[in-house]
């Protein structure tokens, strides 16, 4: 059998150091009523056979098209030394650092990535993250809601839909309030979300760049969400964020973000990771591990998961969440990914996505009929509307070797023309002269 | 060692793309920008040396014995690494099944999706799976999101859920994030009896929440009367899959009688477990129970093609962005091709014929609190020790000075001075051996030269860390003094 | 260890009443079970509670405890010393360590004395 190494004389020995005569023995507590009354797995196969099987099945995906989809979740370059370094085993068989003397390299390198993080979002405090950026969210909304002892909560509706599903998931049994508001052409609607914070607002949940791509400045509005002593929530884009006015210049007081843009592959939805940062007056509550610097009996500098008395393992029912893992690896692949670019070389990726997509924005609205959706600056992404409906065009142009971008009408209704097309570095001035030429045939 | 942003050199070239050749003013006003992020600049060598000397401070499974209690620290073989790096899977966008005409591009995918669900509702004896959790933890909540759309369709009025005492910490937790009061019910001689179980059952109660064996490794023996129990009440019965390594093959949660379970694939279907993430959560459920599983669905039709279907007006809607950790649970479903239906019972044999064997040599030197044949792990207490001032941690440590990780200590609270041993199937009996005469050295030198092992450990890159200093001092960045 | 003029309860909070004002701190024996202290957290001025609601909570490095009020009260101050150190509650738990100042509105009848809650401490260690 693979990967069990007893040979019959080794389990005969063990066997008679326990005192039972067979390994059937072994399980003679569990009752013959509960023992299985069907277990219909295929046999086993060898390895070869295994790496043949899966090659065949991942062949019959289609990943050389040429792809404009982000809506959240972009197709970076990530650097070959992210893979070889993710590859030591030292880190990626490692559990969880509980022996922290055994563990200094998982625990630095959390450290390190909580530093990463706290700068790009430009808060003081990160955790070792969490499963992903909607999760992220959703805890966000929690520290608001015990922070406040209240229950109302303002949602941009330029925030990912995605990420508004899931909150509506989590919080059907927690009693609280969901107010979403309108965006206005795909513009986050400060004046209403302003308009409608009162004494009973636990947090104002927005998002930048929002769904539509458009970017924003939201200082006015958090002012306002302080004036009533409520929390500022605000999801960001952490690529963009190398370049973008920050959360904490804005006074966010939690930030949030999906961390797979950086170093993660897009891997069918997951793994990923949910990037969270705060302001000091919130980190006991935020949930999940931090890595903190502390030192051994000689002096020596070294790293601890600390505050652990707020988890599920001491507090049980009363913990501030039931988080216990973090994506250690996927943290840790981020912040060897942004070593390795470093100041310069995010600033460049920023650099380029926004500027491909301005290209790819000239190329198409210079289309009759298409149209740019949002006023205003935008990133690396940004919306347009079509003559006809988005998902026929899609449909049409996956056949030519394109997909187009992300049917807006999905979640939004009334803009079933609406297509939300996302740029990377990736991306190609001749991929998007290509996309224009054949969509302009299309239409 | 210095941290990566206190070796940063400014101007040092790293692994840049082209320069734009716009400047980013151009397109977004300047009040809306930052200075510099505080990233650090450095040579590809600089970034290579820095990681691969921090990973030599690890203890990993490929380095070190890991018999960490709960965690089930198996091999994980190589090949399924190689698995997950298939371009055809690590390339795919995850929003393209959404889109009208390109489900014909991710065929795979969906049935890498479909069929896991089907082998592991086959393992668990289950009606059907969800793999969107992406961590036990998450599983647990998803299962209790569900149990809780079943009570509320039905109109029951259920405002409790019932753990026991030795439950992992994460089983209160979740129940408590869903919206319940938790109720906890006390083991007698290590399991739970109906008689206890009893004093807290009654109307209010949504679930009871447990694991088989339990956190003591020793099998619920009253299990088929409790069953019945929690059943005639309404309530439903949840499984932590925690410790599923125990029984593949010998039993099954749905036979048994259980209405809901997570799996932690990282731990039973030799997932690696990452330095803590991430993992896998799938949840399994019982027929009455399927029409309440999170949106979307795999679906095959006739001709053998994959869909997505969102038609389910009972669910409880969506728990992760898409399909779950899909890298993850591809390596899952490749290492259960691997095993097969005896791969995958011999693997539940010897991981219970290596903890029993482990047990059984360490009675004369620890307090073994409930020596009978245990399943996949056991607990031993210091309790001996602790008459010389060495207590689980000490020997903890000690362990790590002779190369082997430590077992999880202190948990289930409910024994002294407790350190849980799992040794899983995959390791050798030399491996047991010298593990075992390392622990039994240990106890001998607790007795001769307690302040040695005490002052453990002395080989690793730092002592003892005084985790108060951390705690007060919450420097958690390189920027906090 | 258990100074005799104060008041106890069965939680492990001791109270010494000045006619209506009060002083409210944790016992040696409950710093003692919870280890070094990491952070204490505390309610507000002006906060009115009951016996028995929770004010506040407790933290060392492995442990948390919840603390109660023995006694109905209104909060008029509180322990800020404690936010940068909380070692004050370990190494002086009836002095320095104090939690809170209160003004008290309901009876102490309950409360127990430092006699009883010696056998308290003594049960509890088992």
């Amino acid at each position: 059998m693979p990967y069990v190494p007893h040979s019959p004389e080794e389990t005969r020995e063990m066997l008679e150091v326990i005192g039972v005569n067979s390994v059937d023995d072994l399980f003679a507590e569990i009752p013959i009523e509960l023992r299985p009354k069907s277990f219909n797995l295929p046999k086993g196969m060898s390895e070869m056979a295994v790496l043949e099987k899966m090659e065949k099945i991942a062949a019959r995906n289609t990943t050389n098209l040429t792809s404009f989809l982000g809506a959240g979740f972009y197709d970076h370059f990530i650097p070959t030394a992210v893979d070889a370094l993710i590859s030591r085993s030292e880190f990626y068989t490692a559990y969880t650092p509980y022996q922290p003397e055994a563990s200094q390299g998982t625990l630095q390198a959390i450290f390190e990535y909580q530093t990463a993080m706290a700068r790009l979002l430009d808060l003081p405090y990160a955790n070792a993250s969490v499963y992903d950026g909607g999760t992220a969210l959703y805890e966000a909304t929690l520290m608001a809601v015990r922070k406040t002892k209240r229950r109302k909560i303002i949602v941009s509706e330029a925030l990912n839909p995605i990420y508004r599903v899931m909150l509506d998931s989590y919080t059907t049994n927690l009693n609280l309030e969901l107010i979403t508001v309108p965006h206005n052409h795909g513009r986050t609607n400060i004046k209403s979300l302003t308009a409608i914070i009162d004494k009973d607002t636990a947090a104002v949940i927005v998002q930048n760049p929002n769904f539509f791509g458009s970017v924003n400045d939201f200082t006015d509005l958090f002012t306002t969400v302080h004036e009533h002593k409520a929390i500022a929530i605000m999801s960001t884009y952490p690529v963009l964020q190398s370049v973008l006015k920050t959360p904490g210049q804005m006074g966010a007081d939690i930030a949030v973000a999906e961390g797979q843009s950086i170093g993660q592959p897009l891997s069918f939805g997951g793994p990923y990771l949910g990037v969270m940062t705060c302001s000091k007056a919130l980190v006991r509550q935020m949930p999940g591990r931090m890595a903190g610097r502390t030192e051994d009996g000689e002096g020596k500098t070294g790293y601890v998961l600390t505050l652990q008395a707020r988890e599920q393992h001491i507090r049980r029912q009363k913990a501030t969440s039931n988080i216990c893992s973090n994506q250690a690896l996927c943290a840790l692949r981020t912040l060897i990914h942004l070593c390795l670019l470093g100041e310069e070389g995010m600033r460049r990726t920023a650099g380029l996505s926004i500027e491909r997509a301005h290209y790819a924005a000239d190329r198409l609205t210079s289309i009759d009929g298409v149209e740019l959706f949002t006023k205003g600056p935008f990133g690396n992404e940004f919306a347009v509307t079509l003559p006809v409906n988005a998902f026929e065009v899609i449909d049409k142009l996956t056949e030519r070797g394109i997909i187009p971008g992300f049917p807006l009408g999905r979640y939004y209704e009334g803009l079933e023309n609406g297509l939300l097309i996302a740029c990377t570095e990736k991306t190609t001035e001749e991929q998007i002269g290509i996309f224009a030429e054949i969509l302009r045939g299309t239409l | 060692m210095k941290t990566v942003f206190k070796k940063s050199v400014p101007g040092r070239e790293g692994v840049w793309p082209e320069k734009p050749k716009s400047k980013i003013e151009d397109f977004i006003p300047a009040d809306m920008l930052r200075e510099s992020s505080g990233m650090p600049s450095l040579s590809e060598l600089d970034v290579v040396r820095h990681f691969t000397k921090l990973s030599m401070k690890n203890f990993g499974v490929d380095s070190n014995f890991y018999p960490l209690g709960s965690c089930t620290m198996k091999y994980n073989p190589k090949f399924t690494e190689q698995v997950a790096a298939l371009p055809g899977f690590a390339r795919l966008h995850p929003v393209i099944s959404q889109l009208k005409g390109a489900g014909r591009h991710c065929q795979g995918a969906l049935e890498v999706v479909f069929e896991t669900e089907r082998m592991l509702s086959e393992l668990c004896g289950m009606a059907d799976f969800t793999m969107h959790p992406m961590a036990g933890a998450h599983g647990e909540l998803t299962g209790v999101m569900l149990i809780a759309a079943y009570h509320r369709d039905k109109g029951n009025k259920k405002t409790k859920i019932i753990c026991p005492d030795s439950a992992h910490g994460t089983n209160p937790a979740s129940a408590a994030i869903a919206g319940y009061d938790v109720v906890s019910v006390e083991s007698h001689d290590g399991i739970i009896t109906p008689e206890a179980l009893a004093e807290v059952l009654d109307d209010e109660v949504a679930a009871v929440m447990m694991t088989c064996p339990n956190t003591l490794g020793l099998f619920e023996t009253h299990l088929p009367e409790i069953v019945k129990m929690i059943h005639e009440k309404d309530a439903l019965l949840y499984y932590d899959g925690a410790n599923m390594n125990a029984i593949m093959g010998k039993m099954r949660v749905g036979d048994a009688g259980f209405d809901v379970v997570h799996l932690n694939l990282h731990k039973t279907l030799a997932t690696p477990h990452g330095g803590g993430g991430p993992g896998s959560g799938p949840v399994g459920v019982c027929e009455k129970l399927t029409p309440f599983l999170p949106i979307s669905r795999v679906k095959k039709l006739e001709d053998g093609q994959y869909y997505l279907d969102y038609d389910a007006p009972k669910s409880i809607g969506y728990v992760a962005p898409f399909y779950g950790n899909f890298g993850v649970y591809l390596k899952a479903y490749a290492y259960m091709l691997r095993l097969g239906r005896e791969g995958l019972t011999r693997a539940t044999e010897n991981a219970v014929l290596s903890a029993n064997y482990m047990r059984k040599r360490l009675e004369d030197d620890y307090e073994i609190p409930y020596n009978r044949i245990c399943m996949h792990e056991f607990v031993a207490s210091a309790v001996k020790q602790a008459k010389n001032g060495v207590r689980a941690l000490d020997v903890a440590k000690a362990l790590l000075d002779k190369g082997h990780h430590a077992p999880t200590i202190y948990f289930p609270q409910i024994v002294k001075e407790c350190m849980m041993f799992e040794p899983t199937e995959t390791e050798s009996k030399e491996t047991l051996d010298q593990f075992l005469d390392d622990m039994i050295e240990i106890a001998r030198l607790s007795d001769s030269d307690p302040d040695f092992i005490k002052n453990a450990p002395t080989t690793l890159s730092v002592s003892r860390l005084d985790e108060t200093k951390a705690a007060r001092d919450m420097v958690i960045t390189d920027d906090i003094e | 260890m258990i100074p005799q003029e104060l008041l106890y309860a069965k939680s492990h909070e001791w109270l010494k009443v000045e006619g209506e004002n009060g002083t409210i701190g944790i016992t040696h024996f409950a710093q003692e079970q919870l280890g070094d202290l990491t952070f204490i957290e505390l309610p507000s001025v002006g906060d009115v509670l009951e016996a028995g609601d929770e004010f506040g909570s407790i933290e060392s490095v492995k442990a948390a405890s919840e603390v109660y009020m023995p006694v109905a009260c209104e909060v008029t101050e509180v322990n800020e010393s404690l936010e940068d150190a909380p070692e004050k509650a370990n190494d002086d738990p009836y002095g320095e360590g104090w939690l809170i100042k209160v003004k008290i509105t309901g009876p102490t009848d309950d409360l127990l004395d430092a006699a009883a809650y010696q056998a308290v401490t003594e049960e509890d260690a088992h």
